[in-house]
């Protein structure tokens, strides 16, 4: 058998949670075209400078919308977000007069890959 | 014993040597001694012998003849036998080595050079003088009156032959340090060239005012000073050809002594072969641990129980080169532990040699701490007895002698320090305040030649081995041999490479660094 890196985009919606005077969406970035992509453990590209969730918060609203940790996030409310800095990400995600953001993500997925390998 | 006798008549050669010059120095090497074995016992032999297959004996004889030079010292190898019948002392080695040295035969030719340099010196020193002399002596009264000019150059010439004097005072006056087999080939082109410019001057001289009395006094004069001119010209050249050319590096030398191959690198410039070799001599005595015999001992015994397991009886009398390469490879294939042997007698050593140098370094510190060096005030009133420091490494020598002995027996040193050399280290250790560890700094490790006694040199008298002529210059691949009677220094040179060397600018201001970043944010 054969590994085949297929790639799955998601639409993720998820819907702040209101955290005292915060909204908090619940996972943690990394990545940004200011910042080093080759200590990305989430990229196979290691020249890829985009948007990865490096951690999702159990219970909290990304995990409970189904974002996973590794996921690089595409666009956020239609902005692109492959060619933004760090900053420039955080605050794309955090504005504070929205309360649902959506998410185009693009997941690795090496486990249904082999599978479907081993069955065909 | 039978063991040995069989060994005994294996083997059979003749001994063959290459390469010397004089005949007192082949009688020398004819007579050989046999290695001294510690328990004395005459039936363990060195011997190796490689002899060149089929080659007549007459030939042998033909090479032997040859003087200075031979041509074939990369095919031909030395052969030494030892018979247990002629064994030589130390003292007898002594004696015929001083005999070799009080020989006559190099010191004439020496002493004529230095004869005719220095006639060639003092005739050459006075020519000028001789010029602006001789017509005041011969017709004083026919010369032009020649005032402040003519004084003007005197002077000159007086203060340049002043300079000229010391400065071939500072050049050539010197003692020489070497016995070389060939003359230097520069020194003596300078001296036919002073010869011949000397002689021409005077020919000039002789002919146009000599013999037509000539009045100009002041064109003498400036002729005389032309002359000192040259000559101080010509010392310039002789300071460029004879110390200048050779101090800029060229070539790189590899010196391997041959027994135990230690090695050193030399760094030369333009130099004849025999020029090169007194420069590596010199530099061997100094870097090069001293030869030491007593270390080589194990190898040769394990040489000789090689040779000894395979016995080969020679039935027809021909084939040799066959035969030998047979039992060479017999040799190999027969399965033996001198292996495992060398390893563990090696490990064996060196543990005792550690412990042996512990107990040296406890008892010499021990010792040390009895002899406190006295101030000049507490002199007057000191507790103890006052003794100068002869006496004191007397007093304190007993305590570290035994274990100074013994280490010097397990590293093979005993022979080149005698007690009495012991206690004048000591007490000159004591003198200039010496820490103990600087007192056995001579004794831990074998040092250069030059630190030893002249009598355990075991190195005086060298010969120099070479393809090519020894006045040629050095050039890349050349090797050459120098010989003396117990080992060989075997040098390879080679030419320093031309380097390209080419050059780039950095503007201090174009070093810029970045942060290498990855943050995590959480939202």
């Amino acid at each position: 058998s054969y590994f085949i890196f297929l790639f799955f985009q998601q639409r993720i919606e998820i819907h702040k949670l209101r955290q005292g005077d915060n909204l908090i969406l619940g996972f943690s970035i990394g990545g940004g075209i200011d910042q080093d992509p080759t200590q990305n453990p989430f990229s196979e590209d290691k020249t890829d400078k985009g948007i990865y969730v490096t951690r999702v918060t159990e219970g909290g609203p990304a995990e409970v919308a189904g974002l996973q940790i590794g996921d690089k996030i595409m666009q956020v409310n239609g902005w692109d977000m492959t060619m933004v800095t760090h900053d420039q990400a955080r605050k794309r995600l955090t504005k504070r007069n929205e309360e649902v953001v959506r998410l185009l993500v693009t997941r690795q997925s090496l486990q249904k890959a082999v599978q479907q390998s081993m069955m065909s | 014993m039978s063991a040995a006798m069989d060994t005994e008549s294996t083997y059979s050669g003749y001994s063959h040597y290459s390469g010397h010059s004089k005949k007192a120095h082949r009688q020398g090497r004819d007579r050989h001694k046999s290695p001294r074995s510690k328990d004395g016992s005459r039936s363990e032999k060195s011997v190796t012998i490689q002899t060149p297959p089929a080659e007549p004996l007459l030939g042998n004889d033909a090479s032997r003849a040859e003087e200075g030079q031979d041509d074939n010292w990369g095919e031909t190898t030395t052969a030494i036998t030892g018979t247990s019948e002629h064994s030589i002392s130390q003292e007898d080695i002594a004696r015929i080595s001083k005999d070799l040295e009080d020989s006559v035969g190099l010191d004439c030719k020496r002493y004529l050079g230095l004869t005719v340099a220095a006639v060639l010196g003092l005739l050459v020193f006075f020519t000028p003088i001789a010029f602006i002399l001789l017509p005041q002596i011969l017709w004083r009264d026919d010369l032009e009156p020649c005032g402040t000019v003519c004084e003007g150059l005197f002077i000159s010439v007086a203060f340049k032959l002043l300079i000229l004097l010391i400065g071939t005072w500072a050049l050539f006056f010197r003692q020489p340090k070497a016995d070389i087999p060939r003359v230097f080939v520069f020194r003596a082109l300078l001296l036919v060239l002073i010869f011949l410019f000397v002689f021409s001057y005077w020919l000039f001289y002789g002919v146009r005012i000599l013999d037509s009395k000539d009045t100009n006094y002041q064109g003498i004069v400036q002729y005389a000073v032309s002359l000192v001119d040259a000559l101080l010209f010509i010392h310039y050249l002789a300071i460029v050809l004879l110390e200048l050319r050779q101090l800029q590096p060229m070539f790189t030398v590899k010196v391997v002594r041959s027994t135990d191959g230690e090695s050193r690198y030399y760094s030369l410039g333009h130099l004849s072969i025999q020029r090169a070799a007194l420069v590596v001599l010199e530099n061997y005595y100094r870097d090069f641990t001293v030869y030491n015999p007593a270390l080589l001992t194990a190898s040769k015994s394990r040489a000789a129980k090689h040779m000894a397991g395979l016995k080969v009886y020679n039935v027809d009398g021909n084939n040799a080169s066959g035969q030998s390469r047979a039992m060479i490879a017999a040799a190999a294939r027969r399965r033996d532990s001198s292996h495992n042997e060398l390893y563990y007698e090696e490990a064996d050593h060196e543990r005792r040699v550690k412990k042996r140098r512990a107990r040296l370094v406890v008892a010499v510190e021990e010792a040390f701490t009895h002899i406190k060096q006295l101030q000049a005030e507490e002199q007057q009133k000191a507790p103890g007895e006052i003794m100068d420091p002869r006496e004191a490494a007397q007093a304190i020598f007993p305590s570290m002698a035994r274990a100074l002995q013994k280490y010097l027996r397990t590293t093979r040193q005993q022979q080149y320090h005698s007690m009495e050399s012991i206690l004048q280290h000591l007490s000159f250790c004591i003198t200039n305040n010496m820490t103990p560890k600087a007192f056995l700094e001579r004794y831990l490790n074998p040092g250069p030649t030059l630190q030893y006694d002249r009598d355990r040199w075991f190195s005086k008298q060298w010969t120099l081995v070479s393809e090519e002529a020894v006045t040629s210059g050095l050039q890349d691949g050349i090797v050459f041999v120098l010989k003396c009677l117990d080992f060989s220094l075997v040098v390879n040179v080679k030419k320093i490479p031309f380097i390209k060397l080419s050059e780039e600018f950095i503007d201090p201001k174009s070093h810029k660094f970045v942060l290498r970043l990855q943050s995590e944010t959480s939202v």
